[in-house]
C-alpha cells in the first residue's frame, strides 16, 4: 500500500489528470494531486464528469498514477451506481475530499 | 491569391510538365516528352532545373490504407494555445508520426490545427490525453473525427490559378 504522502503528492503535469468533454475534446482543466483533483471536481461540467466516470478514467488514474487502490475501488463503486449530473458531481466530490482528509489525518473518517 | 515564387520563373512548358508529372510522377522523360511534344531530354533538362531549385521537392507514394487492410480514423484537433507557446507546441506536434499536418492560423484566438491517424477513438483520445494535452502552452483543444471524405488533392500547379472555378 502506498503511503499517504506519496498518493497526496503533485505529480509530473504529463501525469496529472486532464479533464475531456468527449473524445479528444480537452475542456482546459487538469489536476496534478488528489487535493487538485477533488477542486475540480467542483469546477468542471458534469458532463466531463460523466464521460470520464463510465470509461473508468477517474479510478484508473487514481489507482495507476497516484497509487491509491483504495479510493479507486470507492469510485468505481460510484460508477456502479449509475449517477449522473448533480448526483454525481456531489458524491464524486464527497468521496474524493472524504479520502483526503483520511490521508491527511491518517485516519478513516466516517461518512 | 499569389504564388509565391521561387529563385527561377516558370515557363508554360516547366507548368505542363509539372501538371504530367503531378497526375504521373511514375512517367518516363519519353513519355512526358511524348505527351507535351518536345524531346525527351528537355524534358529531362526542365526537371533537373526544379529538382535543383525545389520547384520539385520530392516524389511520394499515394497509398490506398483501406485497400491494404489497415484500419483508421482521421481526426482534424484544433488546439487553442497560449501565444507565447504556440510555436513549440506546433513543432513538437510534428514531431509525431501520426500527426500527418500542422498548421498555425489566427483567429479571435491563436490556434493549431492538425490532422491527426489512429486506429480507433481509443487510441486517438489516449494520444491526445496523454501527449497533447499535456504540452505547455496548450489551453483547450477540439477535435473532430472525419466521417467521410468527399476530396483530398494536391495544391494544383499552373501558371494562372483558378481559385474558384469549378473542374
Amino acid at each position: 500500500m502506498e503511503s499517504a504522502s506519496r498518493i497526496l503528492r503533485k505529480v509530473l503535469r504529463e501525469e496529472a489528470f486532464y479533464f475531456f468533454s468527449s473524445i479528444g475534446n480537452y475542456i482546459g482543466e487538469n489536476a496534478a494531486s488528489l487535493e487538485e483533483f477533488s477542486e475540480k471536481i467542483k469546477e468542471v461540467n458534469s458532463r466531463s464528469l460523466e464521460f470520464h466516470l463510465y470509461r473508468g478514467d477517474f479510478e484508473k488514474w487514481v489507482d495507476e498514477v497516484l497509487g491509491d487502490a483504495e479510493l479507486a475501488g470507492r469510485i468505481k463503486e460510484l460508477r456502479n451506481r449509475k449517477l449522473v449530473r448533480d448526483d454525481l458531481q456531489d458524491q464524486l466530490y464527497l468521496t474524493v475530499l472524504k479520502r483526503c482528509n483520511e490521508l491527511k489525518t491518517g485516519l478513516p473518517q466516517s461518512v | 491569391m499569389k504564388i509565391k515564387r521561387q529563385a527561377i520563373s516558370l515557363d508554360d512548358l516547366d507548368w505542363k510538365i509539372l501538371q504530367a508529372l503531378q497526375e504521373n510522377a511514375k512517367q518516363t522523360y519519353s513519355e512526358t516528352g511524348r505527351l507535351l511534344n518536345v524531346a525527351h531530354s528537355t524534358v529531362y533538362e526542365r526537371i533537373k532545373k526544379m529538382e535543383e531549385h525545389g520547384i520539385i521537392k520530392k516524389y511520394t507514394t499515394v497509398v490506398n490504407l483501406e485497400g491494404a487492410g489497415m484500419k483508421y480514423i482521421t481526426a482534424v484537433m484544433t488546439i487553442i494555445t497560449d501565444p507565447k507557446e504556440s510555436e513549440n507546441v506546433a513543432e513538437k506536434l510534428s514531431k509525431f508520426n501520426n500527426v500527418l499536418e500542422v498548421y498555425t492560423s489566427l483567429s479571435e484566438e491563436l490556434l493549431i490545427i492538425a490532422k491527426v491517424i489512429a486506429e480507433d477513438q481509443s487510441e486517438l483520445h489516449s494520444f491526445i490525453a496523454h501527449s497533447v494535452a499535456p504540452l505547455p502552452g496548450v489551453l483547450r483543444i477540439r477535435t473532430s473525427i472525419i466521417t467521410k471524405k468527399h476530396k483530398e488533392e494536391g495544391f494544383p500547379v499552373g501558371p494562372n490559378l483558378n481559385i474558384s472555378k469549378e473542374g
